[in-house]
């Protein structure tokens, strides 16, 4: 259980960072937070020839609010970002997934970055930013930035749209304005553990409708997957217990998970339904508590 | 190999480590700090848990030249002469049994007081979801961290 041999580099910049993952392509592995990658390396499941570790590189580590978004770098912890009082305002779904992290003390460690880039499809944060509609900003090799949408960002487990050669930057999530509303729910077999199910929920109450509602569901997928058509089943109708009951019936239909060691399939699809049924009912009540009146 | 200057429990040191040296063998193999204890080594356990900068880490999870110029604390800190108030209710309470994971959990639950002098029971058991005891059952660990934070 110890990792295998590695070439250490510690860039100080973006700058030089990219240029060692130029370097080095394929072989480089790009270390953060270290939550999941250092098991990886205990466990010698991943044997990188080069750790490019980021901890270091300046400019990271910014949370902050522009224009009505909020701007999170790669390097913040999970922990200064779920108790951080302006991503507890503004972001109230980031800050609901927090708590189903690992745990107290991988939470200090781990990133947002990390956990976004790592891509496991059981990971909340990668969920929650897909569901509140947010994007992955990336630092390309010459000084260039592009930004992807979340739901276009994963591809499939531990992929993303990543080059080699690219590094996150940070996310960006859109903050919460009056009347609308947020929900994260999760069921595991104890603290900490994995996800048997999980689902966001972000929505607008107008005039004592539902509007862009965004449903996404993880843990039963390869990815974070976004549900456009039970959205657009609730969006323009009050939302009671008839219609959550509807649409988790509806999000249940629409995945097709995989019988494991710890559920079966048909139970993954239940617990789906209902824990959409709950984010709904849940992201309803917030929304119209918050609802400019 | 890459040199090292950390200090740990107010001492300092100066080492030459191989970069996959993880810290928990630093301390435990080049230090001689064998309070620190070796789990799991995948960061489920929490046995090597120790603080960095004041903030708990597990310390099978970052590489020794991680901790490059910074300032670490293990179990071996926390007595002075006398155990401190957190050491003293875990012996109240029958805290511990065979203590592999206790240096752990001390470590976490020193960060948790640190951080929110006055937990409710729920913040100090989702803190210990990330410690595994065999022993005693949570209960008195529990009852123990709750004291500590009364009394401190």
């Amino acid at each position: 259980m110890k990792p295998a041999p590695f070439l250490y580099l510690r860039p100080a910049t973006v700058a030089e960072a990219i240029a060692a993952l130029q370097e080095h392509g394929d072989e480089a592995k790009v270390l953060a937070g270290g939550q999941s990658l250092v098991p990886l390396l205990n466990m010698r499941f991943a044997r990188p020839a080069v750790l490019v570790d980021v901890n270091r590189v300046g400019g990271l580590d910014r949370l902050g609010e522009v224009n009505k978004v909020v701007r999170v770098g790669a390097l913040v912890r999970q922990a200064t970002f779920g108790s951080s009082s302006l991503v507890r305002e503004r972001v109230p779904l980031a800050a609901e997934c927090i708590p189903f992290i690992g745990h107290y003390v991988t939470r200090n460690r781990g990133t947002v970055g990390g956990s976004i880039a790592h891509a496991d499809a059981r990971a909340e944060l990668p969920l929650a930013l897909t569901a509140a509609g947010g994007r992955v900003v990336i630092h390309s090799p010459g000084g260039g930035f592009r930004a992807v949408p979340a739901e276009t960002f994963f591809v499939t487990h531990f992929t993303t749209i990543l080059e080699p050669t690219e590094l996150v930057a940070e996310t960006t999530w859109p903050a919460a304005a009056p009347g609308s509303g947020f929900a994260f729910e999760e069921l595991a077999q104890r603290t900490g553990d994995y996800a048997l199910g999980m689902a966001a929920c972000a929505l607008r109450v107008q005039d004592g409708k539902a509007a862009a509602t965004r449903i996404a569901v993880g843990a039963v997928s390869d990815r974070p997957l976004l549900l456009p058509e039970v959205g657009a089943l609730v969006d323009g109708e009050a939302i009671g217990a008839g219609l959550a009951r509807e649409a988790g019936t509806a999000a249940a239909a629409a995945v097709d998970p995989a019988d494991t060691l710890h559920a079966s399939a048909a139970y993954q699809r239940h617990l789906t339904g209902l824990l959409v049924e709950r984010a709904l009912l849940r992201a309803w009540e917030n929304a119209t508590a918050t609802a400019p009146s | 190999m890459i040199e090292l200057a950390v200090t740990v429990n107010g001492r300092r040191y100066r080492e030459q480590v191989a970069p996959r040296l993880l810290l928990s063998d630093f301390l435990r193999h080049t230090l001689g700090l064998t309070g620190t204890h070796v789990g799991c080594e995948h960061g489920v356990c929490g046995a090597c848990t120790v603080l960095l900068d004041g903030v708990a880490v597990r310390s099978c999870l970052l590489l020794a030249v991680q901790t490059d110029g910074a300032e670490l604390r293990t179990v071996e800190s926390l007595a002075q002469g006398e155990l401190n108030p957190l050491q003293r209710a875990f012996h109240e309470h029958h805290a511990l049994q065979c203590g592999f994971c206790t240096p752990g959990i001390l470590m976490a639950a020193t960060d948790l007081l640190a951080h929110n002098p006055s937990p409710t029971r729920e913040e100090v058991a989702d803190m210990l979801s990330g410690h595994l005891c065999r022993c005693t059952g949570y209960e008195p660990i529990v009852q123990a961290i709750l004291d500590a934070a009364g009394a401190t």
